[in-house]
């Protein structure tokens, strides 16, 4: 009971991370992999300002320096023409050395003790399993409130439209590498409030425990496809954020019997993506192994009857 | 309405493959003008919507439109005023996004904004102008555009470059990878449009026969350079057979010349 409660709240909180995955590889349909370095920047910038007794500060002080970091990635994209992924490694390396530097110069901080977001609500509402999980669900169902409905307004169907076909959207007046940047920012600043939360959660900050982060996102998203299918903006999120939940609830059952170790982790989450991405391309190979065999039973049984043909003459003459 | 003068553009400059597209190009296109392109394959025409579109910066010269000089300015600022239609139906719509929401974001760009991208008073409007396609789309505007056939796509695209009542409107053969039955379809819905907004047009197309009857105005490309340029009287004279006998024509000079150059 503890386990499923502890991986419903990790699921949820990792949910606002799967948002930001979804936002970028789904809609902007761009491999962004900014999201390591910008998970860790969100537990940094969290860190440090929950432990100068900000906790609420921090938060939003995640969401703009994520949004930061997206907006690096897009201008080294459309005004750099930096090849999508190369400027997602571009910033997630620089941001190593920035994490490093807001946390003045340690890997790992710990903010044991201090208010968080979690304490300060558990002294008003109470502190049972039941409320935590509340605490944890808020953030992300405030989100998929709020984004959702972004993506009805103008702005966030250009965003869209910059995902499908980016040629129609400038053909409609408008600028596309402005919709780029401002789809990469809010996908960041998702994936940066995910890690501050969790650094509240956890109590700690470290500078390498966004590494692996885009693959868990994909995976949570995929699993959220898996499920529901691919369908419009808003089940796709909500998707998304299912699909972080039974991520930590595969992810904590696994663990707790023993299948793998716990640093087996990131291959597992690694394992599900190939599986899942292979999909299509399995099916496929399948579908010609099956119109091969036929194709040669066919032959053979062709080549039979034309024997028993010649032997019938044979037999007649 | 629309001024090209002394447009040049040279691609792969210095290089084996260097190719002088468009050659002093000078062309005045009047309010209301609806001009038929023609040429050979290669001839610059696309080129020629390339530079008017903003695809890229042209090397020289100046494009005025509507008293605007739009030389400088990117593809997407002058797509305010421009719409353009290309050959290929894929390109024109998003084909996650349903009608409506295509329709939305052409439409915008001039139309107030209200907080949402849709509303009430936009959906009926997309409605009536749809209905007047006669295709049915009236009654999907819900439906993924990807789920379209090639014509009812290029239509919709149709729509999304006129919705917003743009000054210049530019037809690149967009008809030509269509079916006959739904070319001359979608033929007849731009004809259509164009006379009911009266919006200055110019149109691309390899059908020679068309580029006479239609319009009131017709260009010939050559090599990156305009050949022929005729109106009035002049042109509802000409037949098509004199039209390939002039083209032929113009061909052998420049051969000629070309071979002049090569032995003197
Ligand atoms: N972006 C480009 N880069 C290099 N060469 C180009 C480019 N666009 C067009 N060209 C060349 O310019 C010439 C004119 O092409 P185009 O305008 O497409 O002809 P068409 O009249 O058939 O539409 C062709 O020789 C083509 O190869
Ligand atoms: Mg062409």
């Amino acid at each position: 009971m503890i386990l499923l409660v502890g991986s419903l709240q990790l699921g949820f909180l990792y949910a606002v991370m799967a948002m930001g995955i979804y936002i970028s590889f789904r809609i902007l349909n761009t491999p962004d992999l900014t999201v390591d370095g910008s998970f860790s920047l969100g537990m940094a910038c969290a860190a440090v300002l929950t432990a100068s007794g900000h906790p609420i500060l921090a938060l939003i002080a995640t969401l703009f320096f994520g949004a930061i970091a997206g907006t690096a990635t897009g201008l080294l994209q459309t005004k750099l023409l930096i090849h999508p992924i190369l400027s997602g490694i571009l910033v997630m390396t620089s941001l190593y050395t920035v994490n490093l530097a807001i946390m003045g110069g340690r890997s790992n901080l710990s903010v044991a003790g201090k208010a968080t977001y979690f304490t300060m609500l558990k002294e008003t509402f109470g502190g049972n399993m039941l409320m935590m999980t509340c605490f944890a669900i808020i953030p992300a169902l405030l989100l998929l409130v709020i984004v959702p409905i972004f993506f009805k307004t103008h702005l966030g169907l250009a965003i869209r439209a910059t995902g499908d076909n980016e040629e129609m959207v400038r053909a409609s007046s408008i600028n596309s590498n402005l919709t780029k940047c401002i789809g990469l920012a809010i996908a960041n600043a998702c994936v940066a409030l995910s890690g501050g939360l969790i650094s509240q959660y956890q109590m700690f900050s470290d500078v390498s425990s966004g590494s692996g982060m885009v693959i868990i996102g994909l995976a949570s998203v995929i699993i959220g496809e898996t499920l529901f299918g691919k369908r419009g903006v808003t089940i796709g999120i909500a998707s998304a954020m299912i699909g972080s939940v039974i991520y930590r609830i595969i992810v904590a059952f696994a663990l707790k019997i023993d299948l793998f170790p716990s640093y087996a982790l990131k291959l597992i989450s690694a394992v599900i993506v190939v599986i899942a991405l292979s999909g299509p391309s399995v099916q496929q190979s399948y579908h010609q192994m099956k119109i091969r065999r036929e194709v040669r039973r066919h032959a053979k049984r062709e080549a039979s009857t034309a024997y028993a043909e010649t032997h019938e003459c044979k037999q007649d003459l | 309405m629309l001024k090209l003068m002394n447009v040049n553009k040279t691609f792969n400059k210095g290089t084996i493959n260097e190719r002088n597209a468009l050659d002093h190009i000078e062309l005045h296109v009047n309010p209301g003008d609806f001009i038929t392109i023609i040429g050979s394959n290669g001839a610059g025409k696309s080129t020629l919507f390339n530079a008017i579109c903003g695809q890229f910066l042209v090397d020289s010269g100046q494009i005025i439109l509507d008293q605007r000089n739009i030389t400088a300015f990117s593809d997407h600022q002058r797509a305010f005023e421009i719409g353009r239609l290309m050959q290929d139906p894929m390109k024109g719509t998003a084909p996650n996004m349903t009608i409506e929401e295509n329709l939305a974001l052409a439409f915008t760009r001039k139309a107030k904004r209200g907080l949402f991208a849709l509303n009430k008073s936009d959906r009926s409007k997309f409605r009536e102008i749809l209905s007047q396609l006669e295709l049915g789309l009236e009654d999907r505007m819900k439906t993924k555009v990807g789920q379209l056939s090639g014509g009812q796509r290029q239509a919709v695209t149709l729509i999304m470059c006129t919705i917003a009542e743009p000054k210049l409107l530019l037809l690149d053969e967009h008809t030509a990878a269509l079916d006959p039955e739904t070319a001359q379809k979608i033929l007849a819905i731009t004809e259509k449009i164009i006379a009911r907004d009266h919006l200055t047009a110019m149109m691309i197309t390899h059908d020679i026969h068309a580029a006479l009857k239609l319009g009131n105005r017709t260009i010939m490309m050559d090599d990156g350079q305009i050949i022929l340029d005729i109106a009035g009287k002049d042109r509802s004279a000409l037949t098509m057979d004199e039209l390939l006998s002039f083209y032929s024509k113009e061909r052998k000079k420049q051969l000629a010349n070309d071979r002049m150059l090569f032995t003197s």
